[in-house]
């Protein structure tokens, strides 16, 4: 190794990479040999005045002109690399990873991405936004929905396929998971989108409520149900709403009083059938052990929720266990038949509700027999 | 049989363009504006009397002039130039009651037209996501909304004690053109736009044409009662600002109402609560009624009104829009059938009925 080069520390009384100043600091003056040895000229330059071909500052169009001070900007590791070098190196890494159809699916994703940034984008009146649903929400619920949770849908067959209809669904699982699982497997299996009824306290969160638009969901108030359900949309309402949602692990699968009954006068009113929607699994997800009334009326929530892993394991108590899911949609209940003013006969809506409440139960319970073990 | 039109409220430059508009009208004999100090602009054929709507001067001019049609522009949002919120208050107030009582003693009044406004909705989550004539709005705290339903509820109490007078009140959505100035189109017109942070509102606008030419149709309809009057469509906040490419900040709530005070002192915009509540939770009002009843189609759409709202604006925050440009630039063109946007038409099927096999 006699010919081994001595690589010098310091830049040699040169204007270095340290200081970024013209005069070089005392020290550098220190390390510097007496003479510079030919060639160290050639060989010794910051990558960023290297390549004078392409990405050559305007402020330095002669070689022969002292070199400026290395500035912070020139620096920088990506520095004088220009845009379509990257683009190419992405365009190829791409290509290798989806295969020949990659330019297409990345331009139809920049096309999607550009809509966004612009604001060329339409939703309607209700803040729904189905293009952002279908491959965003969608598409990121999805893997939980057949990976996770593996849910298995039955009776398709009884969502209509055109025109409005109310899914009634049992309600659980301390976070609403099961409101979202519902619209993964409508969307799926019948090729529609759900719109589901929110609370009002999913309008009062930030974020979450513009998430909730987006994506479809509306308040649960008769006057959007109907404008819903008149214009022929699939809706989904959960009346035992925050009863069900938030009731202790010990009454799973026990269903809440079903509200006022107003969906069902909002399905007579409209003339839409009912589709009975009855969902197992949900209720493993997130098993309610406790909860905290005062820090829940602190914070102006229904519930704050203890499960076995929330709050114990922090934010690793947020990830749902992985329980196997089953929904079953029902025959649909006709509510055509019933005159105009049947809406108002509080007799009627009473029977109506405990109809579907009913059929909701028993088939949860031959869905439990059905799927065996909770986690199975 | 020749038309006396008063306009009250004509120094505002909505209420001058009404006024400018009614008086070139053929079927307007005469066009009366009146307000407390002249209007700057161009008032063509209309002539300005100067008088205070909170004064009984007012039921003087209509019988001297033999007015058979009042039009009631003068319920304003902006206290800025009249003073404070008090004088705000006593001009929207008290100057409808005058001009009510002058109207119902007057034996030549046929036909109000009452300009009032969606905010009498308000704002908050437990709206309906949109609002019928019919929906009864919830009682606002304070401020601009609670002044215009309190006008609303005058004027309906003079419908009823004069029955024989056609009333017509209009809830216009935010109004929105190029020489527009309200709170929403100064807010609009911050460099900055503030926005609720995790909020979208969804928002209406009615072109300052569509006003002008609604309140028109209105002097000449048959019809009487309450419509909601807004551009067809919604636009949400964050796609407009994107859409004015100007740059927007999220704040937390409280910091929006600090920013208000900070804002107002220099004059730039107000952003008062009923403000920060629409931008919070928005609002939409369904103006079907507007159509088949009163038989007026707004030219403009929400979006176009917008648009013709912000050509005026020079855009600040180009960046991002320019580097997607350039990025789609050198990809191809993305084949249209997958990636044009999903019709969003309500009670349409939607294209895709083939379900991708059973899953899970």
């Amino acid at each position: 190794m006699g010919d081994a080069d001595i690589i010098p520390i310091g830049t040699r009384g040169r204007p270095g990479r340290g200081s970024g100043r013209a005069r070089p600091s005392t020290s550098a003056r220190d390390l510097a040999g007496s003479g510079s040895r030919p060639g160290d000229a050639a060989t010794r330059r910051t990558p960023a005045a290297e390549p004078p071909d392409f990405a050559a500052p305007p402020e330095a169009p002669s070689t022969e002109a002292p070199r400026a001070p290395a500035t912070a900007q020139e620096r920088g590791p990506l520095a004088g690399v220009p845009i379509g070098d990257w683009l190419a190196a992405f365009q190829q890494a791409a290509a290798e990873l989806f295969g020949d159809d990659a330019e297409q699916q990345l331009a139809r994703f920049l096309a999607f991405l550009r809509r966004r940034v612009t604001g060329e984008y339409v939703i309607d009146e209700f803040g729904f936004d189905a293009e952002l649903t279908e491959r965003f929400f969608l598409a990121a619920l999805r893997p939980i929905a057949e990976k996770w949770f593996r849910v298995e849908v039955r009776g398709v067959e009884n969502l209509p396929t055109t025109g409005g209809a109310l899914v009634v669904s049992n309600h659980s699982g301390t976070i609403p998971v099961d409101g979202l699982m519902t619209m993964v497997a409508v969307h799926d299996h019948a090729g529609r989108f759900l719109r589901p009824l929110g609370a009002d306290l999913v309008f009062r969160l930030p974020i979450v409520s513009t998430v909730a638009r987006r994506g479809g969901t509306t308040l649960a108030c008769n006057a959007d149900a109907e404008r819903l359900l008149r214009s022929g949309e699939l809706v989904g309402v959960w009346p035992e709403g925050f009863k069900g949602i938030g009731k202790p692990f010990s009454e799973r699968y026990k269903l809440q009083r079903f509200g006022r009954g107003g969906f069902v006068a909002a399905a007579v009113r409209t003339g839409v059938p009912i589709v009975p929607l009855s969902v197992v699994g949900a209720e493993e997800i997130y098993p309610l052990v406790g909860n905290v009334p005062s820090l829940a009326r602190l914070l102006g929530m229904p519930y704050v929720p203890i499960t076995p892993t929330f709050p114990l394991l922090g934010p690793l108590g947020l990830v749902p266990l992985p329980s196997k899911w089953m929904m079953e949609f029902g025959e649909p209940i006709r509510t055509d038949e019933y005159d105009a003013g049947a809406a108002d006969d509080p007799m009627l809506v009473f029977d109506v509700t405990d109809q579907v409440r009913e059929t909701i139960q028993s088939t949860l319970y031959r869905l439990l027999i059905d799927r065996g073990g909770a986690f199975g | 049989m020749g038309r006396v039109v008063l306009v009250t409220g004509v120094s505002r430059d909505l209420g001058r363009r009404v006024a400018h508009a009614l008086a070139d009208d053929p079927g307007v004999d005469r066009v009366i504006g009146v307000d407390v100090v002249p209007p700057r602009g161009d008032l063509g054929s209309v002539s300005f009397v100067r008088a205070d709507i909170r004064t009984p001067v007012i039921a003087k001019v209509i019988a001297r002039e033999d007015v058979d049609t009042v039009v009631h522009m003068s319920v304003i949002a902006t206290p800025g130039a009249t003073g404070g919120r008090n004088a705000m208050k006593e001009l929207n107030v008290i100057g409808t009651m005058q001009l009510l009582a002058a109207c119902q003693k007057s034996e030549t009044v046929r036909h109000l037209v009452v300009k009032s406004t969606t905010t009498v909705y308000g704002a908050s989550s437990r709206d309906p996501a949109m609002f019928t004539e019919d929906i009864e709005p919830r009682v606002a705290r304070g401020g601009y909304g609670k002044d215009a339903q309190e006008v609303e509820g005058y004027v309906r109490g003079f419908a009823r004690r004069r029955p024989d007078v056609r009333v017509l009140m209009l809830r216009a959505a935010n109004v929105l053109g190029p020489s527009v100035t309200s709170p929403m189109t100064s807010y609009l017109r911050l460099p900055v736009v503030p926005t609720v942070l995790g909020f979208d509102p969804r928002m209406q606008f009615l072109h300052a044409d569509d006003l002008v030419g609604v309140l028109q149709h209105g002097v000449h309809a048959e019809v009487g009662g309450t419509f909601n009057v807004a551009g067809d469509g919604i636009l949400t906040l964050h796609q407009a600002v994107r859409r004015m490419q100007r740059p927007s900040v999220a704040l937390p709530p409280f910091a929006l109402g600090g920013l208000g005070q900070v804002v107002r002192r220099v004059r730039l915009a107000e952003l008062s609560p009923e403000l920060v509540a629409f931008l919070t939770y928005g609002r939409g009002v369904d103006t079907s009624r507007c159509r088949t009843e009163l038989g007026f189609t707004p030219r403009y759409t929400t979006d176009e009104a917008f648009a013709d709202f912000a050509a005026d604006l020079a855009p600040t925050f180009t960046a991002p829009q320019q580097a997607l440009a350039l990025l789609a630039e050198r990809l191809p063109e993305p084949d249209v059938e997958r990636s044009a946007p999903v019709a969003v038409a309500s009670g349409s099927v939607h294209p895709f009925v083939a379900p991708g096999g059973p899953r899970g």
